[in-house]
């Protein structure tokens, strides 16, 4: 069994992030970049279930510019035995993403394709959905647990009213929550041999899907700044407020 | 339990400008060696915080093409000007009066984070093998007491001390020679001075806390290439320290502050002198209608050459603030921390090659300008001792009379955890409240640091006496560590009327100021889980 | 073109969030139509249809539609997309499944997770976990949006009387099978998704007094937050922390007690509907957050408060 993870190379969740004064977009100069926090979970799924003699090649793969390298580096380092990076410019909406990996997917035919469940810059929570829609694959989204069974696969998905179970067919996609598992460290060892592991490169252009962007960032701005309410002089006042005025209770 | 290790010829301990240079000299002087260089942060320049007027003279000498690099070093000071702080007014001095030391025409303002981006990628080109995220944690000895490398922090380890699921043990990093390059107040530089005497005939190490932030100003407001030193108000004629305003490339201002860690009042804040300060006339035009963007602190030295100690020792070497190559008068440190590393990579390549001593560093750093110039340097920081009026006359007769040159040298007598006074001794000292526009609280500001700890790991910051604080500091000092970490990461706080002492470790920027200044020495800094701290952008 | 709303529900009752998503769909265009698929979900159709916003409700029936696995709801509607300018789900794991599958199949960029709309095809969404927004404008010729719930009031759900128009069944996916859904029913909503949360910080002093915290958080039927500072110092443990590292919280109601208002605690609850800060440093930044802000020692204060929600006689859960 195959499993092609898809990592993305997102600004650091320490980071505070900045918008751009002339508001174009988000300041990622001299900013520190790492991989989606949701990706780590989804190589460590990937490269438990090979460990456990359940699957035999874990492939990395990114889509964006030529840095977004160094997150599939980073996936080599605990455990993937390849990679591959389709390379493009520029904001890559989820749905050319999912045709990037539609394209990558009918090349390499893997049996699951793991991601993140979302990505932390643009929140769109959408490219593992639309790969499936594409593939028409089961989608198992969400995941907070994953049973591997023969030609199957039983998920459980992290949902507002609590947990679903569902199982679905291989080949299928899962989309990892951060419940999943917890992502090991990259060992300097590790590191180093991932050096050595190959990273195929190849150019958006030439998988003939069209990746131009179909929304308009018109602007980005700050949250307006919330302005302080007033002050009640008791608790009998605040009480009767939140129960006449802002009917919260 | 056994770890692993890999062996190299060199491993150096810092991703700063100093274990940068040490590692580009060593390849460009033999490409076969095998080098590594370790850094604690998440990446090269995330802890990395100075000024910084850069003096491009180690550079030349190391990448003399560095024009051509694409080097980030862009904007050259195109005007300065130096101004006494009154508490409204100031007034400002001729540059002509200037020490030469202190004339910046021929530097350039550089984000110093930046520019180790830029030497890690050179290092890299060169076949330096660079591992981010990976703390040293301890030195290992051989049997004969040499140094035998260093061993890089465990991974995993919960807050009782026990392995968790993610548990990935250190790697032990075996050099032929090892270099420690981490910067002011280093933890295995500090164990290594006292274990080989280091310090033996020297002056206790002088140190200051510096702050920076980087403020986006008004078109109207700023003039790149412009650089403004201050030094009087807000602080007293006691108290060493003073500022500097850099107009840097995109609108930025970097502003900045340092103080003297031998100051003598334990009610001092810095972190609220620096917020204060910024409230000058002088200060306020500038930045007024800007935005702050960062902020971070991080401890300089300031000794000099009195306070240098030994930089060699069986197996190992100290280069750059490691040791203390800063030029105090100068207020630059970056260029001989490079020179230094330069220095020491030469030297290691006749002790590996030719079986030389590693002990010719000595010689080779005196002979080297980098010695000249602490040399001429080195009675600046102790005459202002006698405070800044006097400070300032001595520093003119010696710079530019005599150019450094007086036949005596002044001592340094305290190190800087004995300088406090009883608290009832002192007056206590009102900060302005913060208005959130210019001046802004510890904690706001240690947000914009993108500082982090994984939650669940020891702390990191040890007390030899955990009942110090409460039982005896709190009481004479009023626990001045409140104070002085520009992060709150300590509180004395009330829990049923009892006080507590509360160490915040997940805000530590690891400044090092604690280590420093704790008056028992009761605090020491260790290495955090890799990657933990703060994740400075073009600091 | 009209709107056509997926409808969230139980196959009995509506998922109050679709109140939410109804409101927005009507002010993307007041022609909005409402699709109901299930098994047995008669009432849900009715209850849909009794929301006057709603113009028309769709029905759609069959045994592979109880468990509302998105791969089978998702062919049915592509086929009927054809005749809407918009398809409209509110943006909770319901919808965040579902949608991305249908915009994939008419080839259309989603927009996730609107908190407000421009025009019909211009809307600002929360982008780096609402630390900024964007404004953005879909240029596809249908347009797949999902709604943030807490943006949008509920609209009124009695008084309208569309007319329910059944519509074929599509196919059922067989590869994808339901086999449990376990809803968690603690006595306490998830902090998370609960309407109501009360926060505790260090003020609380102890561990020992958030009890007075849970008291008042059990008669709002309210999730127990907590101040990294609480956390760290060992009052409560860290699955309630607000902000940095620990959750972002946008319920109706946040109720911050002892709180000073680090900026990471802000930046974990700023966004709720309504803000109560009680604290007894009236300097406290949480202030400049809260809509209202009580002055006042917490020890007092909660008790009281206690009193007073015990005069009233109903309250909302």
């Amino acid at each position: 069994m195959k499993i092609l993870v898809a990592v993305k190379r997102v600004i650091d969740y320490n980071v505070q992030i900045r918008v751009k004064e002339d508001g174009s977009g988000i300041v990622t100069e001299n900013v520190k970049m790492s991989t989606n926090p949701p990706d780590d979970n989804a190589i460590e799924e990937a490269v438990k279930i090979k460990e456990a003699g359940k699957a035999t090649e874990v492939i990395a793969i990114t889509v964006g510019e030529e840095k977004s390298q160094e997150t599939v580096r980073k996936a080599l380092a605990v455990g993937a035995d390849r990679g591959i990076h389709v390379k493009a410019e520029g904001i890559i909406e989820p749905l050319a993403v999912s045709k990037i990996l539609q394209k990558i997917v009918e090349k390499e035919k893997p049996d699951l394709v793991f991601m993140g469940k979302q990505a932390i810059d643009d929140d769109c929570n959408q490219t593992g959905q639309m790969l499936s829609a594409l593939l028409d694959w089961p989608q198992a989204t969400f995941a907070s647990k994953i049973d591997v069974k023969d030609g199957k696969l039983e998920v459980t998905r992290e949902i507002d009213e609590g947990l679903e179970t569902i199982e679905v067919n291989t080949p299928a996609i899962v989309t990892c929550d951060l419940r999943l598992n917890e992502p090991r460290y990259a060992s300097l060892p590790n590191i180093m041999k991932a050096k050595k592991k190959p990273i195929e490169q190849i150019n958006a252009s030439d998988l003939g899907v069209d990746i131009t962007s179909k929304i308009q960032q018109i602007k980005v701005e700050e949250p307006p700044k919330r302005q302080a309410g007033i002050k009640v002089s008791s608790v009998a006042e605040l009480v009767q407020k939140l129960k006449n005025e802002a009917k919260v209770i | 339990m056994g770890r692993e290790s890999m062996e190299y010829d060199v491993v150096i301990i810092g991703g700063g400008p100093s274990g940068l240079a040490t590692a580009i000299r060593l390849k460009q002087i033999d490409p076969e060696l095998n080098v590594c260089l370790l850094e604690k942060a998440s990446e090269i320049g995330a802890h990395i915080l100075s000024g910084n007027v850069f003096e491009t003279r180690a550079l030349d000498e190391l990448l003399p093409n560095w024009k051509e690099l694409n080097s980030p070093i862009k904007t050259k000071v195109s005007k300065e000007k130096f101004l006494f702080l009154g508490k409204t007014k100031s007034l400002s001095w001729p540059t002509w009066l200037l020490p030469a030391v202190q004339q910046n025409h021929n530097n350039y303002i550089i984000s110093l984070a930046n520019l180790c981006r830029w030497l890690a990628e050179q290092a890299e080109a060169l076949g330096v093998e660079i591992f981010p995220g990976f703390p040293a944690s301890e030195i290992l000895y051989n049997d004969d007491g040499s140094v035998k490398g260093v061993a890089t922090q465990d991974m995993g380890i919960d807050k009782e001390g026990n392995q968790k699921d993610s548990y990935e043990p250190g790697i032990e990093l075996l050099g032929k020679v090892t270099v420690f390059a981490e910067g002011c107040r280093g933890h295995l530089g500090k164990q290594l001075i006292e274990k080989f005497n280091l310090s033996d005939g020297k002056d206790p190490q002088q140190y200051g806390i510096g702050f920076k932030e980087i403020w986006e100003v008004e078109e109207k407001n700023h003039e790149e290439g412009m650089v403004t030193h201050t030094a009087g108000w807000p602080l007293d004629n006691n108290t060493y320290g003073g500022s500097f305003m850099y107009h840097a490339e995109n609108k930025q201002v970097f502003l900045g502050y340092v103080i003297g860690l031998d100051y003598k009042n334990p009610h001092l804040s810095p972190f609220d002198e620096f917020q204060r300060f910024k409230t000058h006339p002088a200060i306020r035009k500038i930045i007024s209608g800007g935005k702050r963007i960062s902020y971070g602190a991080r401890a300089l030295i300031e000794g000099g050459l009195q306070s240098l100690p030994k930089m060699y020792m069986p197996g190992a070497l100290l280069v750059g603030c490691d040791a203390g190559t800063l030029n105090m008068p100068k207020i630059k440190g970056s260029h001989t921390a490079m020179k230094s590393g330069m220095i020491a990579a030469e030297t290691i390549i006749e002790n590996i090659k030719e079986n030389k001593n590693l002990s010719n560093y000595e010689e080779k750093f005196k002979n080297s300008w980098v010695y000249k110039e602490l040399h001429a340097a080195r009675n600046v920081k102790p005459s202002f001792s006698w405070g800044l009026i006097l400070g300032i006359i001595f520093t003119g007769i010696d710079q530019i009379l005599f150019k450094g040159k007086l036949p005596f040298t002044l001592k340094h007598k305290h190190a800087d955890h004995e300088t406090l006074k009883p608290a009832n001794e002192m007056p206590k000292i009102e900060y302005p409240k913060y208005d959130n526009i210019i001046t802004f609280d510890k904690t706001s500001s240690v947000y914009l640091t993108g500082t982090n700890h994984e939650d669940n790991q020891p702390v990191h910051l040890k007390l030899k006496d955990p009942n110090l604080p409460i039982n005896y500091t709190l009481e004479k000092f009023d626990e001045p560590a409140q104070r002085y970490c520009p992060a709150g990461v300590y509180e004395v706080q009330k829990e049923n009327d009892v006080n507590k002492f509360v160490i915040n470790s997940q805000n530590c920027i690891h400044c090092k100021t604690c280590d420093i200044k704790e008056p028992s020495q009761n605090i020491t800094w260790v290495t955090p889980e890799g990657s933990g701290g703060p994740k400075y952008g073009n600091m | 073109m009209a709107v056509l709303l997926i409808v969230e529900h139980n196959n009995k009752e509506l998922k109050a969030f679709t109140l939410n998503a109804a409101t927005a769909a009507s002010q993307i265009d007041s022609e909005v139509h409402a699709l109901v698929i299930g098994n047995n979900c008669a009432d849900a159709a009715k209850a849909v249809s009794e929301l006057p916003v709603v113009k028309k409700v769709l029905q759609v029936e069959a045994v592979h539609y109880e468990n509302f696995i998105a791969e089978n709801f998702a062919p049915v509607i592509v086929k009927l997309a054809e005749n809407y300018s918009h398809i409209v789900c509110s943006a909770n794991t319901f919808g965040k499944n579902l949608m991305p599958r249908i915009a994939a199949k008419l080839d259309t960029s989603q927009v996730s997770d609107i908190i407000k709309v421009v025009s019909q095809d211009t809307f600002i969404r929360p982008i780096y976990a609402g630390n900024a927004f964007a404004t953005v404008k879909s240029n596809d010729a249908k347009k797949c949006v999902t709604i943030r719930p807490t943006s949008f009031d509920p609209c009124e759900s009695s008084g309208g009387s569309a007319p329910i128009e059944n519509t074929d069944a599509g196919e059922e996916f067989t590869t994808t099978k339901f086999i449990k859904r376990e809803e968690i029913k603690s006595d306490r909503p998830e902090l998370g998704t609960a309407r109501v949360v009360v926060s505790g910080g260090r003020g609380m002093q102890n561990g020992d007094n958030f009890k007075l915290i849970t008291a008042v958080a059990d008669k709002l039927n309210a999730a127990i937050g907590a101040s990294r500072a609480a956390v760290d110092a060992g009052y409560i443990s860290n699955d309630h922390q607000v902000g940095q590292t620990g959750k972002v919280v946008v319920p109706d109601l946040y109720i911050a007690v002892g709180i000073s208002g680090a900026i990471q605690h802000l930046a974990g609850m700023k966004e709720s509907k309504v803000i109560v800060a009680i604290n007894k440093d009236g300097e406290a930044p949480i202030f400049s957050v809260a809509d209202y802000g009580l002055e006042a020692d917490l020890f007092e204060a909660l008790p009281q408060f206690l009193e007073e929600l015990n005069k009233l006689n109903t309250i909302q859960k």
